[in-house]
């Protein structure tokens, strides 16, 4: 129980956690899940203890700022127990639907207008200041997971960014695009065998 | 499988994109469309979203405790929605439906002709189902800002009736530094005029965002170091600073 439980309260706040929850645990995250969606608040606590951690780390991770993610990542827990009863299990693991809500709501935040405004900024300051490959280098060094460390090593350099930069950074296809001076179609093409290639590195079905 | 990437390839090719959420709104609208039409393609990016819930668990970080709390205490004024009723009645859809089950989509690529006959009205249905759902997300994700608000556990409320007698409320929470706008009886603005709403910062009007008819809107801006809250018509678009005497002002809580 400990160790499937990353987002507890016992658990350090902002400490990394070990690598999200483990795969047996997905049919309990499911039992979980039918049981809040009928309403079922005690249900509810232990998804929050589940999976409020990947939900935290994730946004954390594409918004930056601190009380801005706590927002974002309260928002998405709410959203879970609001549509609870929307979860299809046939068509993936309650973790895979949390993880992809949180990283829209992420996204959807650093994307309004102000941020996109303030993130070009950034942006150009960023890629004056340093070298583009230091971008995902950052990132990749900072990943708790052995697995997916291990995995993102088998990757190209440049399908390697495009994965880290969208998935971690919020970026667009077309920012990353400009970010790595790459054309627009080599960057869809590397997103997508990017993801295959760590796909099955990883092992991962539904 | 075969059969898509021989048609879709250049479509096909941004279920990574999709699935990272790294498409600008139109294209995510358009491919959203295409998945309904594209086993394969779903299939792809439901296994590409469960790939990336693993980069999501390889930085996952302990959130603060008092976010427990809050999140506990926030569902109790929270509605759970309703699970997902088929349309009934829709023979068009119910082929859709059979579409998107995967097992079959070889006997349906056999009866190519049957596809042919039907494909038109099934595009034109998804594309309705698909605008609704567009919509209704729209909605949703309003609704949730707004609820977010709301729902927070130190929202207070102050209400106000415009001369026009529409009756307004503002509820505003400290701690998420936002507030929302509700209006019921609110006039047409006219033509090429719009609602605004303003922040008053002790006197000065920080805008605050735009309305055009009822409703719950969440304002732009925070709501720190505002005193009230103001209601002004303004030309479409918007003004800097209000151009009209306000219809109504409110005066926030402490």
């Amino acid at each position: 129980m400990r160790r499937t439980d990353p987002g507890g309260p016992s658990a350090p706040t902002g400490q990394p956690l070990p690598f999200g929850v483990p795969d047996t645990a997905a049919p309990r995250l499911e039992e979980l899940m039918s049981r809040v969606a009928r309403g079922d608040k005690d249900a509810f606590s232990a998804l929050y203890d589940a999976l409020s951690g990947i939900v935290f780390g994730l946004v954390v991770r594409v918004v930056r700022n601190r009380a801005q993610s706590e927002e974002v990542a309260q928002e998405v827990m709410i959203d879970l127990w609001r549509q609870a009863a929307r979860y299809r299990p046939d068509q993936g693991s309650v973790l895979s639907w949390a993880a992809t809500l949180a990283h829209r709501r992420a996204v959807d935040r650093v994307r309004s207008a102000q941020a996109a405004i303030n993130r070009e900024q950034d942006q150009a300051a960023r890629q004056q200041a340093r070298p583009f490959d230091e971008v995902a280098e950052q990132v990749e060094t900072r990943l708790e997971s052995e697995q997916v460390r291990r995995c993102m090593r088998g990757l190209t350099e440049i399908q390697r960014q495009a994965v880290t930069l969208a998935y971690y950074q919020g970026l667009t296809y077309r920012e990353v695009a400009e970010t790595l001076r790459t054309p627009l179609p080599t960057i869809k093409t590397r997103m997508r065998d990017g993801l295959i290639r760590l796909r099955d590195c990883m092992g991962v079905t539904t | 499988m075969k059969h898509d990437m021989k048609h879709d390839a250049e479509l096909h090719t941004l279920t990574g994109a999709y699935a990272l959420h790294a498409l600008a709104p139109a294209e995510h609208e358009v491919f959203g469309e295409h998945l309904g039409d594209c086993p394969s393609c779903r299939q792809e990016v439901a296994e590409f979203s469960a790939t990336a819930a693993r980069l999501a668990g390889a930085v996952a970080l302990a959130p603060p405790a008092r976010m427990r709390d809050a999140v506990l205490h926030g569902i109790d004024s929270v509605r759970q929605l309703p699970p997902p009723v088929p349309a009934a009645g829709r023979q068009p859809m119910t082929f859709t439906a059979i579409l998107r089950r995967k097992a079959i989509t070889l006997a349906i690529a056999a009866s190519i002709a049957a596809a042919a006959v039907l494909g038109g009205v099934t595009v034109r249905q998804n594309r309705l189902a698909e605008e609704a759902r567009q919509q209704a997300q729209a909605s949703e994700r309003r609704l949730q800002d707004v609820s977010a608000v709301v729902a927070a556990s130190d929202a207070r409320t102050v209400r106000g009736r415009t001369p026009g007698g529409a009756t307004t409320s503002v509820v505003s929470s400290t701690s998420r530094n936002r507030a929302v706008f509700m209006a019921a009886g609110l006039s047409d603005p006219g033509a090429g005029r719009t609602y605004q709403l303003w922040f008053d910062d002790h006197g000065a009007m920080r805008p605050a965002g735009l309305l055009t008819r009822d409703g719950a809107t969440l304002m732009e801006g925070g709501v720190q170091g505002a005193s009230g809250v103001g209601l002004t018509v303004e030309p479409a678009g918007g003004s800097a600073r209000p151009t009209t005497r306000p219809l109504m002002l409110l005066a926030l809580p402490d």
